[in-house]
């Protein structure tokens, strides 16, 4: 198998022009640093995702819960979200260093904090009146009725929410790369100002894209295992 | 606080301004490629949403398109159209900064056709409207605040991103942040903080002017209650 492959490999090498679009080689070489770069990508995604759904959710339930609140909440982070990642970072970067990845971390979590905040308000905002009424008829306190009843049923908005926060950070990390945390965007820029070497932009991209959808799926299917009640009534 | 006292001093020296490749330069060429790249993604997308609003068909298509646009990453496109036959220049970046806008343009223009009244519809069929008559008398009139949200949503996006095409050399105001980097925090940090400041101010700015502009452009009976915060950005998936 890996003999045909390398046999396979090596005519297109001998085939292609200097500076391929893909290329064997320069995978099997480096397959280090693309490693390394991934999970810098994998890490940087997950813990900026993480962080913001711990400030977002508590964020949108006291918003659900002090109407006033909701306009202020929605206006800040739409804020936040309107100007330029670029910017942000470098907003960021002078005050907290650029010689740790918490600049970047920092600068993601903002930008993915909007889309878990509104989504999960959406979800909120639109349960069903009779619910909560019953909710209450038996007898159910405030922070009962919302681990219970309130924060369950509003598990596929805030999956949406995650969803695309998760995808949108993993092709925001790239930005990073700027300060030189950029996960697979130090390879796309790498490549980029490496004689435009192509295989290594390639592979930055296609493994970039790749992990957003993978990621997606992942979340997909966790949204169906925890919300069997959506899969319509059987037996 | 020495960072911050380092951008005042950047942005008060009047030669940062007018000096080629200065501010000014900056803000004309992000201002051009935006505009460019925004008319590109309507040519491109308006067409298409209201044609697929218009039979029905499609949402599925549209979805998909909104989902895979999110995970290409900025950086990378404008890495690799310059490669392409495309050649280098501001031709890429506004070519990559157009795929940008396009799925916020379509997932409105197919959703304010489809959001239309289907009675309204039917009536203008009644009275004998043709197809292509529906679509530019009824439709069409009726999508435009979904239309005004989606190019306001599509503008906002653009010139923020437009920031990034510094990465590969194609100017605009991000050039400014970069060259800052380049020069290290200690040298740079002031030309760093500056140039997020007017980056920032731009994308805050042209963001209050386009929702002042869709207000005033939507025709009186079509102005829902302020409710367009909501819907800035569509939520698809």
């Amino acid at each position: 198998m890996s003999s045909r492959q390398w046999v396979l490999s090596s005519v297109r090498y001998a085939d292609a022009p200097g500076n391929p679009w893909f290329s064997w080689q320069y995978l099997r070489d480096n397959s280090d640093t693309v490693l390394s770069a991934l999970v810098e990508h994998v890490t940087l995604t997950t813990q900026a995702v993480a962080f913001a759904a711990m400030v977002g959710l508590p964020l949108a339930v006291l918003a659900y819960w002090f109407r006033p609140l909701t306009g202020p909440i929605l206006a800040l982070s739409g804020v936040l979200y309107t100007i330029p990642s670029l910017a942000l970072l470098a907003f960021v970067a002078p005050l907290v260093g650029t010689t740790r990845p918490a600049s970047v971390l920092i600068a993601l979590v903002l930008y993915a904090l909007l889309l878990i905040v509104r989504n999960t308000l959406a979800g909120l905002n639109q349960l069903p009146a009779e619910v909560l009424d019953a909710a209450r008829g038996m007898g159910y306190g405030r922070f009962a009725r919302l681990f219970r009843v309130d924060l369950p049923l509003a598990i596929p908005a805030i999956l949406t929410g995650l969803r695309l926060a998760t995808v949108s950070t993993v092709a925001l990390v790239t930005v990073g790369s700027l300060i030189g945390y950029g996960g697979l965007g130090d390879l796309i820029l790498g490549g980029f100002r490496n004689n435009f070497y192509k295989a290594e932009i390639l592979v930055g991209t296609v493994l970039c894209v790749a992990l957003g959808l993978l990621l997606d799926l992942l979340l997909a299917g966790a949204g169906r295992l925890l919300t069997p009640w959506t899969r319509g009534a059987r037996g | 606080m020495n960072a911050i006292n380092q951008a005042i001093l950047w942005l008060n020296d009047p030669l940062n301004w007018t000096n080629p490749g200065g501010i000014l330069d900056r803000l004309g060429e992000h201002l051009w490629i935006s505009f460019a790249a925004v008319l590109i993604g309507c040519l491109v997308a308006w067409p298409i949403g209201l044609w697929l609003g218009h039979t029905g068909r499609g949402g599925g298509v549209v979805v998909l398109i909104s989902n895979v646009t999110l995970a290409i990453p900025t950086v990378a496109l404008l890495t690799i159209l310059p490669l392409t036959p495309l050649g280098f220049g501001q031709p890429p970046v506004i070519l990559a900064l157009a795929v940008f806008a396009v799925p916020p343009l379509l997932a409105n223009a197919y959703t304010g056709v489809r959001q239309v009244d289907p009675e309204a519809r039917d009536a203008a069929r009644g009275m004998g409207l043709s197809g292509r008559q529906l679509l530019t008398r009824v439709e069409l009139p009726l999508a435009v605040p979904y239309l005004a949200t989606g190019f306001r949503t599509a503008s906002v996006q653009v010139v923020a991103t437009a920031a990034l095409a510094s990465f590969v050399n194609g100017g605009g105001l991000g050039q400014i942040i970069s060259a800052g980097f380049g020069l290290g925090m200690s040298v740079g940090g002031g030309q760093i903080l500056a140039g997020a400041l007017l980056v920032a101010l731009l994308a805050l700015g042209i963001e209050g002017l386009l929702a002042m502009l869709e207000r005033a452009l939507t025709p009186r009976p079509l102005r829902r209650p302020r409710r367009s915060r909501n819907r800035r950005r569509p939520v698809t998936v």
